[in-house]
């Protein structure tokens, strides 16, 4: 029970190469792997929310000299939504992955999904700067090569796009943490955060405050920053689609939070330095100009790629309002709006598993010969959109609730006005799909393949007239962040 | 102090500035990679200068020496360097590929050729 | 350039000293310089200069991929074994100290075994990337 921490990362570490060696079974080894990271996942929350943060100390050596892993209900919340994530996309992903992968690659797939799976939950549960930057690096350096898996030529130019731009903001953060070890001597978070404070005003810890946002911002795709989003998502194969989409911006956005409080303390970001006044508007823009252009786009993985973009501007939004309230928004639309992309590029990959195509034209009235895929489409675009009775309804409502309660009235005015443009792309996709003449001949997709969808499907539902849990623990999540 | 008193960090800002400029100017995908390789290089020697001890010998103990110079960084940068050295083998394999699909590493050839901007 | 005398006997000359020197780094890296790292690219760098001279055939005949893929593996599942097995034997992931009799051999133990683990992952990792590149090439 003690190691619990370690094994959480080590786990999936460990079945990776082993995914090399037995090549029949790497979908068997995945599929374990990422249920033991659920498992583990699981005893890490209650153990959080029940006893307090996990620390754990890597080869014995006491911190700030040694790694220690360092999990917070925060920590905890995300790696549920990640490994529950994988879980499902692996037990969705056997037929998918055959289908679009050549056969001896399979499982280099699997192995560098579970390489992928690790750097994502160890960027979660260390305690570390520079070994966030390494998770990172791992996490980042097996999801271009899995971009790069996919059929279409333009996966591999997408590939490279996100390599440099995320190579760049990678090293922003290397840049940022080496100022940080210059001023303090430490690269131990808890550390850092206790020596930080006599040190605010210096210019160097100002730069590396500065890198640290830019370089992360990068990897969030944060408005101005996400035009490797896109066509990442688009061309890669459909499993990595539905993980990227479901975590990756969401451990990105966990980094930024970690360092705005735990690192540099809950006033350097907002009183301090007041980056809520470029993060708001820049929110609001990431909002409004994505969902316009999703309303525009040809093919149905690049509306839901662009909505991505627009769905990142809500959570840094309620990061940008600088309130308990708005943390807590924010962090839960992280879990929702894992759940909904999750969901919905589950059910777009069963679409394209069948036609072969996610290209708007090519799947005219394929819905009403695969009514269940067709069905968790429509939900999930509900709760894209934010009507009642789903996940997305509770993210938006606490927004807004933040928003007024600053006295911000023309932020929930925006939110509530880029709802209506999200119906719109929502609306194009049901419109095409279910009333538009076509002659596809999709068959629904089988059942392994609409369980795990149709499960994440009935989450959003039970999480949108069920609040308590997801509300519960974000609010525990946001209070450890602003008080530690 | 003299305003080059701190020459490792003009060092440091020299190489960074035209490792970004290789990347953002070049259309050459290789030429790219060499910038992307320049700027990394850049921060390496940016957490190696910072290690360095005036007069102090290499983190070795050793009888006649009582200052060493600090070995963190260092590792911290060869960990730095690995990374590295994958992310530039993942990006010349990848352009090895995009030479095969389209014929061509120039960006906007390859754009041209997509159809789309 | 197998034909050209010079350049292959040197290099036949040259190989094992490379491989020994790279040996001499992997083990001797906890006393001084070296480790892992250094002393798997420097074994890489033998075979490739081998696979230079004699060709990338011959190469592959005596290292194939399978093997290389396997060596990959083996380093990285070296290293999680040592950490798992300090958290089997009661103490933290990589906490080399419960490895030997007492806490000097342990952590002698638990740093060699470490750094074999780094210095097969790297060198194998090195070779496949040698061979993903140029075996491409002469397809």
């Amino acid at each position: 029970m003690e190691h619990i921490a370690i094994l959480q990362v080590v786990i999936p570490l460990v079945l990776a190469p082993l995914c090399l060696v037995i090549p029949r079974y790497a979908w068997l080894i995945a599929f374990f792997g990422s249920l033991a990271a659920l498992c583990c996942a699981i005893v890490i929350l209650l153990a959080v929310l029940g006893v307090g943060d996990i620390f754990y100390v890597l080869g014995g050596w006491a911190p700030p000299w040694g790694i220690s892993l360092h999990i917070d209900p925060l920590g905890g919340y995300i790696l549920l939504l990640v490994t529950l994530v994988a879980t499902l996309v692996v037990v969705w992903a056997h037929d998918s992955v055959s289908s679009e992968i050549q056969e001896d690659q399979i499982n280099l797939f699997w192995c560098m999904f579970l390489l992928c799976l690790t750097g994502s939950l160890g960027i979660v549960a260390t305690g570390d700067a520079f070994n966030v930057f390494v998770f990172l690096e791992i996490a980042s350096l097996s999801t271009y090569s899995l971009i790069a898996l996919g059929r279409d030529r333009r996966a591999l130019m997408a590939s490279f796009q996100y390599l440099v731009m995320g190579t760049v903001g990678a090293t922003f953060i290397l840049i940022s943490i080496g100022l940080l070890y210059m001023m303090t001597g430490t690269l131990n978070m808890v550390d850092l955060a206790s020596s930080l404070p006599e040190l605010r005003d210096t210019t160097t810890v100002q730069a590396a405050f500065a890198f640290l946002t830019v370089g992360v911002s990068l990897k969030i795709a944060l408005f101005p920053l996400h035009q490797w989003l896109p066509n990442a998502y688009t061309y890669a194969p459909s499993t990595v689609t539905v993980f990227l989409a479901a975590t990756s911006t969401k451990i990105s956005l966990y980094v930024l939070l970690r360092f705005f409080y735990t690192v540099f303390g809950s006033g350097y970001a907002f009183d301090d330095l007041n980056v809520d006044y470029i993060l708001l508007p820049l929110s609001i823009l990431a909002i409004f100009v994505s969902s316009m252009i999703a309303v525009f786009q040809k093919d149905l993985k690049k509306i839901l790629a662009y909505s991505s973009v627009a769905q990142i501007g809500y959570m840094t939004l309620g990061v940008a309002l600088a309130n308990s309230q708005g943390l807590t928004a924010a962090i839960v639309h992280m879990f929702n709006h894992g759940l909904i992309k999750g969901g919905l590029f589950l059910a777009v990959g069963g679409l394209c598993f069948r036609i072969g195509s996610t290209s708007l034209s090519d799947l005219r009235g394929a819905g009403r010969t695969m009514p269940w895929t067709m069905g968790a489409i429509v939900l999930g675009g509900c709760a894209l959109i934010g009507v009642p009775l789903t996940a997305g309804f509770v993210s938006k409502w606490y927004l807004i609730v933040a928003a007024l309660e600053k006295d911000m009235w023309y932020v929930a005015l925006a939110i509530l006005a880029a709802s209506i443009i999200a119906a719109t792309y929502v609306w194009r996709i049901v419109e095409t799909l279910y009333f538009q003449e076509g002659d596809s001949a999709g068959r629904e997709v089988p059942v392994y393949m609409l369980l795990p969808t149709w499960l994440l499907i009935a989450m959003l539902v039970w999480l949108g007239i069920d609040t308590d849990l997801t509300i519960g623990i974000a609010e525990r999540a946001a209070q450890s962040l602003v008080s530690p | 102090m003299s305003w080059f008193s701190h020459y490792n960090y003009w060092i440091v800002i020299f190489l960074m500035m035209i490792g970004l400029y290789i990347v953002i100017c070049r259309d050459n995908l290789a030429r790219k990679v060499i910038g992307l390789n320049v700027f990394q290089t850049s921060v390496f020697v940016l957490f190696i200068s910072i290690g360095a001890v005036r007069g102090a010998t290499a983190p070795i103990l050793a009888e006649g020496f009582t200052e060493y110079a600090n070995p963190l960084p260092h590792v911290l940068i060869l960990t730095a360097i690995v990374v590295g050295v994958a992310t530039t083998s993942l990006a010349l394999a990848l352009i090895v590929r995009i030479n095969e699909a389209y014929g061509t590493i120039d960006e906007n050839q390859i754009q041209a050729k997509d159809g789309d901007g | 350039m197998k034909n050209n005398f010079i350049v292959r006997e040197v290099a036949n000359l040259f190989l094992p000293i490379i491989v020994l020197f790279g040996f001499y780094v992997q083990f001797h890296g906890d006393f001084g310089p070296g480790g892992g790292f250094q002393a798997g690219v420097i074994v890489a760098v033998g075979i490739i200069l081998y696979a230079l001279v004699h060709g990338l055939k011959k190469t592959r005949q005596l290292i194939p991929d399978v093997f290389i893929r396997f060596l990959m593996a083996m380093g990285l599942l070296l290293f999680a074994a040592t950490g798992l097995a300090s958290l089997f034997l009661g103490a933290e992931f990589l906490n080399y100290s419960v490895l030997g009799s007492d806490q000097l051999t342990g952590q002698h133990i638990g740093i060699i075994l470490i750094e074999l683990g780094v210095g097969i992952t790297v060198a194998a990792v090195m070779v496949a990337i040698f061979y993903a590149f140029v075996g491409r090439d002469a397809k």
